[in-house]
């Protein structure tokens, strides 16, 4: 019995050790990490659910194609993929350290002969003073080597950089650091959003799970601003946030611009500007209307949506506004408001007034003349909330991964052997990697041994 | 002079490179093969001094802006970044012929961008609004012309291993006897790879880093990332099966090519198709 469950826990750490399983494993993921792209994700949107077959939505759901990367079976995979980073890694680093701790010394005939880069001369002197020679040239050269005396030859070796060959390691570590890096992330870290309307504050957020959290602090939007190109596209949305601690604003965090791309961080918590808009709620809009033939100016408040009757019998009604218009009209700039206005008898029409542009109704020829005052609306602004705290982590993890890599792409182990015996001195040279770049110095080496009075 | 008529004077530069070198592959003079490169150095030359006045212009319109912010910028860029690849690894490796399979690739990015893109000069929203945009398309597109690079190779490597296939003696004076060994298109695969590995790794990083100093999420599985991190996995299994279990040959030219379409894909197919936050590439088109 002992010796089947050896041979089975054997064969389950064969099985993660596989590179096979490796190879497997990157293409698996690769593949399957595309139906997240193509189908959508998260919240479905009705016309999507409408457009597909109900057992298509059945089996899709039930596989957790709408939430792909944290379905129960892609996650499976990335614990397979950390499992065999590390069985990989744990099979082959013992082999990789005795590689770097223990250097052949001696290089042995059948070695010598498979190495390409090898070179020969000979010399007259005494195989002592051939070896000091030749372990003053390696050390000035290459290295200082390691002189062995074997079968009445003296073997030198001189290698460099033999820890590169740790490099690919240091990439594997990296993925499980960045792994440990998103679960921290993921375990005590949250996102979120918060939506504050001009002069107020909030002291909880809205996480994306839907529940509040409550942030510790309070943050106040004091002002909110927008600016448009010439073309209408927005140029830059930015708040201006104090952070308040029961009741005070907290010193070095009053005022603070918030933009795209600059957010503001209180306590490990970010808050970043993402949208914004026209809080409407319980805000009025100022309006005149006056009558082409004359007569006295009528002054109308009215909230967004509200029909009102005029003097003569018409109604005026406030369809929408807005604080910027140029973003829809890029040729304006400054409040406006579609309306909706039924003369007496008539059909009703809709059109837009502006604030910076009182003529446009009159130009209209109609027999009242409306004008847009503007409004005591507040803006609000749209911030997404991050604490995260394995970010660090995961930074560390891409760090490592970089120097890693080029650790393991671009330095090579480079080992060089010097045998000294008599009437002949052989030189062996091999390099773990660009062999190619590695031959020029091995060249280089053997012209200056060539020139060595020895 | 504007950059609009440096840039159809750098795709003139291209498509002229490109039928020397055919006339090269035809004809196996060696001056063809050098006029091949030297036309396609003066297109780099023509295209870097156009970027640059591009850049400038951006200023000039008050909109500045570095020249990578939609999709006719990126595609020059790419162009670019291929081009001045190749003109890497010819000075390097001394493999001249290897152009008449690389700069079609660098001539139909200009042609696309010149003729089918919009080409103003528009300014930047708030999100692109930021110096890691340089970092992060710098890295991801000289990441993406090692692959290019790595393509066209690997598309002569499997020419040439066809017709030895057929005929055991490549024919002294025949169109494949000016190819590279097989060897050493074989290894000049991997290097391009090598190259281009690390710096698509530092695109993601880069890319990463801004999404979490912009948004505060470093990763968020859309569908642009998601393709990325496709890519990264696809070379992944690649260098892998090379090291390890020794993929060399067809394999790996294979291998190279469909990464390289994979690449594509998450470079253009993913803006056309797909929805997500780099979909502003869209709204260019």
């Amino acid at each position: 019995m002992a010796t089947t469950h050896r041979s089975f826990a054997q064969s389950v750490w064969d099985f993660f050790c596989s590179l096979k399983l490796t190879i497997f494993l990157l293409i698996s993921l690769a593949l399957t990490s595309i139906i997240g792209t193509v189908l959508p994700q998260g919240q479905l949107a009705p016309e999507y659910v409408a457009s597909i077959s109900a057992l298509k939505l059945q089996i899709y759901s039930k596989l957790g194609f709408f939430d792909m990367y944290h379905s129960w079976w892609f996650i499976a995979l990335l614990y397979v993929f950390s499992l065999n980073l590390t069985a990989c890694s744990i099979k082959r680093l013992p082999h990789v350290f005795k590689f770097i701790s223990e250097p052949m010394l001696v290089l042995g005939d059948s070695l010598r002969n498979s190495f390409p880069l090898k070179h020969h001369v000979t010399f007259s002197g005494s195989l002592e003073s051939g070896r000091d020679a030749l372990a003053a040239f390696l050390k000035s050269e290459v290295a200082a080597p390691v002189v062995t005396e074997h079968n009445g030859e003296y073997h030198l070796f001189a290698q460099k950089n033999a820890w590169c060959r740790l490099g690919v390691y240091v990439v594997h570590l990296s993925i499980l650091v960045i792994f440990v890096g998103a679960i921290i992330g993921s375990l005590f870290g949250y996102k979120g959003f918060v939506a504050i309307v001009e002069g107020t504050g909030a002291s909880t957020i809205q996480t994306r799970s839907g529940m509040p959290m409550p942030l510790g602090f309070e943050l106040r939007c004091e002002k909110f601003n927008v600016d448009f190109y010439p073309t209408g596209a927005p140029k830059e949305f930015r708040s201006i946030l104090t952070v308040l601690e029961n009741g005070k604003p907290v010193p070095g965090y009053k005022d603070v611009k918030v933009i795209v791309n600059k957010p503001l961080s209180y306590k490990g918590i970010t808050f970043y500007q993402s949208s914004y808009g026209q809080s409407n709620e319980g805000s009025e809009h100022s309006l005149t209307v006056t009558a082409r033939s004359g007569g006295n100016e009528q002054h109308i408040t009215m909230h967004e949506g509200e029909q009102v009757p005029l003097k003569d019998g018409s109604t005026l009604k406030l369809l929408e506004s807005t604080q910027e218009v140029r973003q829809f009209m890029p040729e304006y700039s400054g409040p406006a408001a579609r309306i909706e206005l039924t003369p007496r008898g008539k059909a009703p029409q809709t059109f837009i007034v502006m604030k910076n542009f009182p003529d446009l109704s009159a130009q209209r020829g109609d027999e009242l003349i409306v004008h847009y005052e503007g409004t005591d609306a507040k803006m609000y602004t749209g911030l997404q909330v991050a604490k995260d705290p394995g970010v660090w982590v995961v930074w560390l993890g891409c760090l490592l991964m970089v120097v890693g890599l080029f650790i393991a792409f671009f330095m090579s182990h480079k080992r060089v052997w010097i045998i000294v015996s008599k009437g002949q001195v052989r030189m062996y040279g091999n390099a773990s990697k660009n062999q190619a770049a590695f031959q020029m110095q091995f060249d280089d080496l053997t012209g200056k041994l060539n020139d060595l009075k020895i | 002079m504007t950059s609009s008529m440096l840039f159809n004077l750098t795709t003139l530069a291209y498509l002229a490179s490109m039928i020397i070198f055919f006339a090269f592959l035809a004809g196996k003079h060696k001056t063809v093969g050098l006029a091949g490169t030297c036309t396609a150095f003066v297109g780099l030359v023509l295209q870097t001094v156009a970027i640059a006045l591009r850049w400038k212009e951006s200023y000039d319109m008050g909109v500045g802006h570095a020249p990578l912010s939609n999709l006719y910028e990126s595609v020059v860029f790419f162009s670019w970044t291929i081009v001045l690849l190749y003109l890497f690894i010819d000075l390097k490796y001394k493999y001249r012929v290897v152009g008449a399979f690389v700069v079609p690739f660098a001539m139909l990015g200009m042609a696309w961008a010149q003729l089918g893109l919009n080409t103003g000069i528009e300014p930047l929203v708030p999100a692109l609004q930021s110096n890691w945009l340089l970092y992060h398309v710098v890295t991801c597109f000289l990441g993406y012309a090692a692959f290019a690079v790595a393509c066209g190779i690997s598309i002569m490597y499997i020419l040439r291993a066809r017709h030895e296939e057929g005929s055991t003696v490549v024919a002294a004076g025949g169109l494949m006897s000016m190819f590279p060994p097989t060897r050493v298109l074989d290894d000049l695969n991997y290097r391009a790879i090598m190259i281009g590995f690390p710096l698509l790794t530092l695109g993601i990083i880069t890319g990463a880093a801004w999404a979490n100093y912009a948004w505060g999420t470093y990763w968020s599985w859309d569908p642009k990332e998601t393709w990325s991190l496709i890519v990264w996995f696809v070379y992944a299994a690649f260098l892998h099966a090379r090291f390890t279990r020794g993929w060399v040959g067809k394999r790996a030219a294979w291998l190279s090519i469909i990464g390289f379409g994979a690449t594509i894909f998450c470079y253009l197919g993913v803006n056309l198709f797909l929805s997500g936050l780099h979909s502003y590439g869209n709204s260019k088109m």
